[in-house]
C-alpha cells in the first residue's frame, strides 16, 4: 500500500529537558500510506518524539519534514492544520463536555460569527459527530451524555474518532489502549484498522507486542533517547524486539536490522 | 451544562439518574427552605411568608446586586478559577463612577476644576464598567502569564482595588449624583437588570464558543490547549467580563443608596461565590451554570428574607449562611468522590 512519497521525515531531531536528554538524534521516514510502530520501554522517549513533531513542544534541534516542506509547527493547531492529527497519551479530552464539543473542540462550527462569542451551529456538529463515529465504527449510545460518565474505552473510541474525522495526512496514536481491558482493547483495535483500511498513514507508540505485529509494517524501536533498531515486522518475532527494547542487542545491531 | 441537559432528557435508564443535575437538588433545597420559612411563618407569625408579593420582591432585590456579581464569578469558578476582588472592585468603581456622576450645583469631590455641569449619565456608567473591566483584566492576564493561582492573584486585587477606593477621595464619601444616573439603582431595576444579565450568560455558555472553552478549560486545561484553544487569552477575557459585571453593580448599589463608599461591598466576594456554590457550581472547575448560580442567589434571598421575617437576629443569618456555604462545598465534594468512584 505504501508508495514512495515521503510523508514524514526527522533528521537529528533532539529534545533536552534541562539536563534529561529525553530524545536524541532521532532519523525518521514515513512513506505515504505507511504504518508505523513506536515501541520502547518506558521514559525511551516515544512520547517526546510525538510532542516534537506535533508541535506540542519546540525541539532542542533537528530538523522536520511534511509532506514534502520543512516544517516548524508552533503549536498542536498549526500541525492539525496541516493535516496531522494525534490521539496523545494522556487523552486530550474535556470530561465535563458532550461528545460533539469534544469532537470539534479548538474547531468549533460557526452559526454567526462573533470573535470569541460566535454562536455555535449546535445541529452541524452533531450530525457530524454522527457521521464520523459511524466512518470509524465507534459506537456511543448518548452522545449527550458528558465524557465523564463513559467508560475509559468509550473516551479512547471518542478520542481516537476525533482524530479520525478530520485527519487528512498523518494520524499518530501514543499508546491507544495503554489503559484499556481485553474487550475494549480488541474495540480500539477494529477501530485502527479500519483507519488503516482508508490508506492513511499512521504512527502508533505500543507497548502491545501482539498488537504491533498485527497493525503495522515496520516497527521503530526506541531506547534510551535513542532510535535503536528499524525492524520489518514481517522478518522479526517478538523476542527480537524485546532484546532491542531491554537492550540485549543494540548498538551493532543497529546496522545490520536497518530498514531494508 | 451537560448535567442540565441530562435532566432536561428523559432517560428511563437507572444508572443515569444517579447523575441527577446539581441545579436540580439546589432546586430541591430552594423549595424545601421556602416550605419551612412558610411554616414556621404560620406558627410564629401567623401568617404567609411566601404569599406576600412585597416580600418577594424585596427579597429578590436584596440578592440582585451580588446577583450580577455572582454571574461573573460563575464563569470564573467553571474556568476552575476564583475572583476575591468583586467587593473591592465594587467599591472602587462605584467610587470613580460616581465622581462623573455627581450633580453640577453641587460641590465635586473630585475634578473640582472641571467647572459645575451635568455630566452625561453615559460618561460615568462608561468610567465605572472600565474600572471594573480593567481589574478584571489585570486579574486575568496574573493569573494566565504569571501562572500564580487566581486566590493569590484576586487577593492582590481585592486589597489594591480597596486602597483605590479610599484613595480616590481620601476616605471622603460621595454622593448626589444626577438622576439619570439614579435610577439604574432606583426600584426593581437592579432586578430588571440581574434578569438580563443572567439570560445574556446562560446563553453565552451554552450557545458560543465562549462557553464551550469555558468549560473546556475548567475541565481539563491541557485538552483545552491541546486543542487549540488560546488558554490564556480566554482566561483573560473571562476574568474582564466578570470585573465589568462586578463595575456594573457597584454603581447600581452608588445608585441604590445615592452615595459611594469606599467601604462598600465588603464581603460580597464570598456571598456571589456561595451563591454559585451552593446553585451547585463545582470548585474545581467545568461543571455548574448560571441557572444554577440564580438557584443559588434565590436560597440567598429566602434566607435573608425569612430571618428577617420571623424577626430573628442578623447574627443567626450569619451563622447560618456560613453552615450553608460550607455545606454546599461538602456536597460538591462528595458529588465528585462519587463520580470519580463511579468511572
Ligand atoms: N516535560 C518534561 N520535563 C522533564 N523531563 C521530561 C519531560 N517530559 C518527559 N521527560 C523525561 O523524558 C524521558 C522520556 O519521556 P517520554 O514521555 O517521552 O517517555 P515514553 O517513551 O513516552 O514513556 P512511556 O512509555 O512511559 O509513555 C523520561 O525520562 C521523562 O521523565
Ligand atoms: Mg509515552
Amino acid at each position: 500500500m505504501a508508495s514512495d512519497k515521503i510523508i514524514l521525515k526527522t533528521e537529528g531531531l533532539t529534545k533536552h529537558y534541562g539536563g534529561v536528554h529525553a530524545l536524541e538524534d532521532a532519523n525518521f521516514e514515513l512513506k505515504d500510506g505507511e504504518h508505523v510502530a513506536v515501541v520502547g520501554d518506558n521514559g525511551a522517549g516515544k512520547s517526546t518524539f510525538v510532542r516534537q513533531i506535533t508541535g506540542v513542544e519546540q525541539r532542542t534541534r533537528g530538523k522536520i519534514w511534511f509532506d514534502g516542506q520543512e516544517v516548524q509547527f508552533d503549536g498542536p493547531l498549526e500541525a492539525r492544520e496541516a493535516g496531522i492529527e494525534t490521539v496523545f497519551q494522556n487523552l486530550a479530552l474535556a470530561d465535563d463536555l458532550d461528545v460533539p464539543s469534544n469532537l470539534f473542540l479548538g474547531r468549533e462550527k460557526i452559526r454567526f460569527n462573533l470573535g470569541p462569542f460566535s454562536i455555535l451551529d449546535k445541529r452541524a456538529m452533531r450530525e457530524e459527530t454522527e457521521a464520523g463515529l459511524k466512518r470509524t465504527g465507534v459506537k456511543i449510545p448518548d452522545l449527550d451524555n458528558s465524557i465523564r460518565h463513559m467508560s475509559g474505552g468509550q473516551r479512547q473510541c471518542v478520542a481516537i474518532a476525533r482524530s479520525a474525522t478530520f485527519v487528512s495526512k498523518l494520524i499518530i496514536l501514543d499508546e491507544p489502549t495503554a489503559a484499556l481491558g481485553v474487550q475494549e482493547t480488541a474495540q480500539v483495535e477494529e477501530i485502527i484498522k479500519g483507519l488503516k483500511a482508508r490508506g492513511v498513514p499512521m504512527i502508533i507508540v505500543s507497548h502491545n507486542l501482539r498488537q504491533v505485529f498485527d497493525l503495522v509494517d515496520r516497527i521503530i524501536v526506541f531506547r534510551r533517547g535513542r532510535i535503536a533498531a528499524t525492524l520489518n515486522a514481517k522478518e522479526v518475532d517478538g523476542n527480537e524486539v524485546v532484546a532491542y527494547i531491554t537492550g540485549v542487542k543494540g548498538a551493532e545491531g543497529e546496522k545490520r536490522a536497518a530498514y531494508a | 451544562m451537560a448535567d442540565a441537559t441530562n435532566a432536561a432528557m428523559p432517560v428511563p435508564d437507572t444508572a443515569k439518574k444517579k447523575h441527577r443535575s446539581a441545579e436540580f437538588n439546589a432546586l430541591i433545597g430552594l423549595v424545601g427552605i421556602a416550605l419551612i420559612f412558610e411554616i414556621l411563618g404560620w406558627i410564629f407569625q401567623g401568617q404567609s411568608f411566601l404569599g406576600n408579593l412585597q416580600r418577594l420582591q424585596i427579597m429578590i432585590l436584596q440578592v440582585s446586586v451580588i446577583g450580577i456579581i455572582a454571574v461573573g464569578v460563575t464563569q470564573v469558578i467553571i474556568t476552575g478559577g476564583i475572583d476575591l476582588s468583586s467587593g473591592s472592585v465594587t467599591a472602587a468603581a462605584a467610587m470613580i463612577a460616581m465622581s462623573f456622576a455627581q450633580v453640577g450645583t453641587y460641590e465635586r469631590a473630585v475634578f473640582i476644576d472641571q467647572g459645575w455641569v451635568d455630566l452625561p449619565v453615559i460618561i460615568p456608567l462608561i468610567v465605572g464598567l472600565a474600572v471594573g473591566a480593567f481589574a478584571g483584566l489585570i486579574n486575568g492576564a496574573l493569573i494566565a502569564y504569571t501562572k500564580i493561582p487566581p486566590f493569590i492573584a484576586t487577593l492582590g486585587m481585592m486589597v489594591a482595588a480597596r486602597g483605590i477606593a479610599k484613595w480616590w477621595t481620601r476616605g471622603q464619601p460621595i454622593s448626589f449624583p444626577t438622576d439619570a444616573f439614579a435610577a439604574i439603582g432606583q426600584g426593581m431595576m437592579p432586578v430588571l437588570i440581574l434578569l438580563c444579565i443572567i439570560a445574556l450568560f446562560v446563553f453565552l455558555l451554552r450557545f458560543t464558543v465562549y462557553g464551550v472553552h469555558t468549560y473546556a478549560i475548567g475541565s481539563n486545561m491541557d485538552a483545552a490547549r491541546m486543542s487549540g484553544i488560546n488558554v490564556e487569552r480566554h482566561l483573560i477575557l473571562v476574568y474582564t467580563i466578570a470585573g465589568l459585571l462586578t463595575g456594573l453593580a457597584g454603581m447600581i448599589i452608588a445608585a441604590r443608596g445615592l452615595t459611594a463608599q469606599a467601604g462598600m461591598g465588603l464581603m460580597y466576594e464570598l456571598d456571589a461565590i456561595a451563591m454559585a456554590v451552593i446553585g451547585g457550581v463545582s470548585l474545581s472547575g467545568g461543571r455548574g451554570s448560571v441557572v444554577g448560580t440564580f438557584i443559588g442567589m434565590l436560597i440567598f434571598g429566602v434566607i435573608l428574607s425569612g430571618f428577617t421575617f420571623l424577626r430573628l437576629d442578623a447574627y443567626y443569618q450569619e451563622m447560618i449562611k456560613g453552615v450553608i456555604i460550607v455545606a454546599a462545598v461538602v456536597a460538591d465534594v462528595w458529588r465528585q468522590k462519587r463520580r470519580a468512584l463511579a468511572a
